[in-house]
């Protein structure tokens, strides 16, 4: 077997080994072990995609000496491979673009405790995306939640730990629903593996038998996993969660967690319950209206909203709606057009709390849009960053967000049913978007007689300005070179069967 | 373009009026008091933005009082009705579900398939463990269990970092013996019952712990269980003789190196073994005799892993909650 075939099993232990490395080590280097992780990973990532997309197959991989039924098994595949990338190098980004801001925030002997969780969130992302075992996932969705609470909060005061009780209790109401699902498909099938679910439920569809409990079991997982991914009913823990919370934190939360959970449910859709039971099934209609309903009512709420930061997270619940909406299609190209959007939301969010920090540095650390006026002339990258991010989530050509829109309107043509609601609210959403991003550009970019907070420039925050332009170009390499990007996710969602 | 209309006429349509409104041709308004539609930044002084502040945050608490609004006060009453309401309709649905899952104890359940019969059959064989539970979560499925001490591991990480003191912040020293003493009268620290009892007790508790742990792969138990058992010893210990008698053996030091030391151990074994596994090349880890102490491979260790990991964290827990550090 070659060694590339290793890589997956690799990244999730180097992964997993830095959270007790980092606990022994001071801060300083906790963060350098930290970063050479997530770089390496990255690297792994890379150079087995490239292997993977060479062969055009994917691979199960044996953890032990004991074939899979029996033992435990990773899987990986073009899909699979691109996602662990694209995750390690948002990740890196977010953690190094908020380190300024974690001096500030957070109390220096608990820097080494932050890149634990860093490390550990990494391992369990990793290990959701490779997975294939039920099982397993929901001891990493486990680790999951933790680090994130502990993520949310770091900063120690009354709001983020409010936040963090909010996310635990309805993050756990979601890991119990999905260890319920969980349970009742082993008592249906006997399994545990993916692989060999998938042929129990074929058979139990074919047969008639038990019809109840496998709807049942469909909708507690994917009801499970969308309450912890923010679809729209289920919320109302995100904007503390994501507004309080330390950047990078928050740049993880919005764009990695939350897609780790959105990427499982694709999983279980093709790989456990197989892509046409779960179509016949009801669920994928209440999904469907759920990320319809989200695109508008998250996107008013931003609306609402008089801070940029809360703004931003409210945002995400009207993204991840779209997200849902691409599932709910229930069709390879919808599914094509959420994996994007996967993506290219996960870019672009962190962008957007990234350069959202820089411009309320340089408003005296407020947050609130009457002291914002005219702080893209004070930090000019970060201006610039945000209006990009604003334009892309837009959905303005050239960046990737234009393409997502493009993907879900293709996707709707010739969809009986599906076509007009796709239509209208995305049109409806775009407006919406377009209403709240603009105020907040203009915003910006009013320009102030005297202001009484100083500039910053660029030579002052050398890596925050780096982050910011590596974002930049992630963001308009999605938007234009889009195609071959497309074609591996379809690729690898056909490799999924 | 003809109009049909004379100027007069059209003058009091509705169409021209909308359009003299977009033009911003209001009539209505008198010219002096028209304000100009240049962009305004309202400059004021730092009183009066408290003021309105203020001011806002009244109105806010206003509208959240239930007292005051009516509305509020059905709407959380209707709102707890119907979390109610929602709550038993999803019970009565997930046990209406129950009914049909396949019948407990039927020869020919689901469950009841190729994979549990390798575990029972062969599992002495292949892993050397007579604990059959323990040779399936750290043999078979020992990357799950690898994921479920990290798990322990990391929310210990979470409790330190809510609850542990920061030591920039830290209060000064008066204060902290004052908290000390009150300690001290609600638990009395030094109560001679308490004291004789734990003498003898805690090196039982001990004794009892590794050899629960020491027996994993043999008899019912494992490095879960022990390692509570040990961390309840370690917390009487502490309530007993208190935290001065406590720390000459158990520091933050102490937690940090056995759970570093602990899980680094269980990553290199099992990460060793996975690798051999899946290139297929031989571990040349002997499974021993099954029945004897030293037998099943890599179990011992990771089991001693496991104790150790699980009794740090929940002394940890214990002194968290209690003090805030060590």
């Amino acid at each position: 077997m070659e060694l590339i075939r290793n890589f997956p099993f690799f990244s999730i232990m180097i992964a997993m080994f830095s959270g007790p490395v980092c606990s022994v080590l001071p801060g300083k280097v906790a963060r350098v072990v930290n970063a050479c992780v997530i770089v390496i990973v990255g690297i792994m990532s890379a150079v087995l995609l490239g292997y993977l997309y060479v062969t055009g197959e994917s691979f199960v991989y044996m953890m032990g000496h004991f074939p899979a039924p029996w033992g435990n098994e990773i899987r990986a595949g073009v899909l699979e491979a691109g996602m662990a990338m694209f995750f390690c190098i948002v990740m890196l980004l977010s953690v190094l673009g908020g380190i300024k801001k974690l001096f500030d925030e957070v109390v220096v002997s608990k820097h080494n405790l932050y890149y634990i969780l860093v490390g550990l969130m990494l391992s369990s992302l990793l290990a959701l995306v490779y997975t294939n075992d039920l099982f397993t996932a929901y001891v990493f969705v486990e680790i999951n939640t933790i680090s994130a609470c502990g993520l949310i909060m770091i900063r120690e005061n009354g709001r983020t730990i409010e936040a963090a009780v909010r996310y635990m209790i309805m993050s756990l109401i979601g890991s119990a629903m999905i260890l319920l699902g969980i349970c009742m498909i082993y008592d249906l099938t006997g399994h545990l593996l993916m692989s060999n679910i998938k042929e129990s439920v074929a058979a139990m569809t074919a047969g008639g038998t038990y019809p109840e409990p496998l709807l049942c079991t469909i909708a507690l997982m994917s009801v499970g996993l969308a309450i912890k991914c923010a679809l729209f009913p289920f919320h109302s823990w995100l904007p503390d969660a994501y507004g309080y919370s330390t950047v990078s934190s928050a740049a993880i939360l919005s764009s990695l967690v939350s897609k780790g959970y959105i990427f499982l449910l694709i999983k279980i859709i093709y790989r456990v319950i197989g892509f046409d039971v779960y179509k016949g099934s009801g669920v994928i209609d209440v999904m469907f209206i759920f990320g319809l309903a989200g695109m508008i009512f998250g996107s008013v709420s931003a609306i609402r909203e008089s801070d940029v930061r809360r703004m931003i997270a409210y945002s995400s619940v009207a993204q991840i709606g779209y997200i849902f909406m691409g599932i709910g299609m229930g069709t390879q190209f919808g599914m094509v057009a959420a994996v994007f959007h996967i993506l290219s939301h996960a870019s672009t969010k962190s962008l957007l709390f990234i350069s959202a920090i820089g411009l309320t540095d340089v408003s005296g650390g407020s947050r609130k849009f009457i002291e914002l006026t005219g702080s893209g002339y004070r930090n000019r990258i970060a201006g610039l960053s945000f209006a990009i991010g604003a334009l892309s989530m837009v959905g303005v050509p050239l960046f990737s967000g234009f393409i997502s829109k493009l993907l879900f309107a293709e996707a709707a043509i010739n969809l009986s049913g599906r076509m007009l609601p796709v239509f209208i609210v995305l049109g409806i959403s775009t407006i919406l978007n377009a209403i709240y991003f603009m105020k907040t550009v203009i915003r910006i970019y009013t320009p102030v007689d005297e202001s009484p907070y100083p500039r910053a420039h660029m030579r002052q925050l050398p890596l925050y300005s780096m982050v910011l332009c590596a974002f930049v170009i992630l963001n308009v390499v999605l938007g234009v070179m889009s195609d071959p990007i497309i074609g591996l996710i379809g690729q690898g969602l056909t490799m999924f069967d | 373009m003809s109009r049909r209309k004379t100027d007069e006429e059209y003058s009091k349509t509705k169409a021209y009026k909308f359009f003299k409104w977009l033009r911003g041709e209001n009539s209505y308004i008198p010219e002096e008091t028209r304000m100009d539609m240049g962009l305004l930044i309202p400059i004021e002084d730092d009183s009066t933005i408290k003021e309105r502040m203020n001011e806002k945050q009244m109105a806010i608490d206003k509208v959240y009082d239930e007292d005051s609004n009516k509305l509020l006060k059905f709407f959380n009453k209707m709102y707890r009705v119907v979390a109610a309401m929602f709550l038993v309709i999803l019970a009565a649905l997930l046990i209406y579900n129950v009914a049909f899952l396949p019948p407990v104890g039927e020869r020919d359940k689901p469950d009841n398939n190729e994979v549990t019969e390798r575990y029972i059959e062969k599992g002495i064989e292949e892993t050397g463990a007579v604990n059959i539970v323990t040779g399936m979560i750290l043999d078979y499925r020992a990357f799950d269990t690898f994921g479920e001490s990290n798990v322990l591991f990391v929310a210990t990480i979470t409790v330190l970092i809510l609850l542990r003191l920061n030591k920039d912040k830290r209060p000064d020293r008066d204060e902290l013996e004052d908290h000390e003493s009150s300690d001290r009268i609600y638990e009395p620290k030094n109560d001679v019952i308490l004291q004789t009892v734990a003498g003898f007790l805690v090196p039982i508790i001990m004794i009892f712990g590794i050899y629960v742990i020491l027996n994993g792969h043999l008899s019912p138990g494992g490095g879960f269980s022990g390692g509570a058992i040990i961390g309840a010893g370690l917390i009487l210990y502490l309530n007993a003789f208190g935290f001065e008698k406590a720390e000459r053996f158990f520091t933050e030091k102490t937690y940090k190196w056995i759970s570093f030391f602990a899980l680094t151990t269980y990553c290199l074994c099992k990460a060793y073994s996975f690798f051999c596994g899946a290139n297929h090349l031989d571990s040349h880890i002997p499974l021993g005799t099954p029945g004897a102490i030293l037998s099943s491979g890599l179990i011992l260790i990771l089991n001693i892993c496991v104790g150790l990991v699980v009794a740090c964290t929940m002394y940890t827990f214990y002194v968290m909650f209690r003090k805030g550090d060590f």
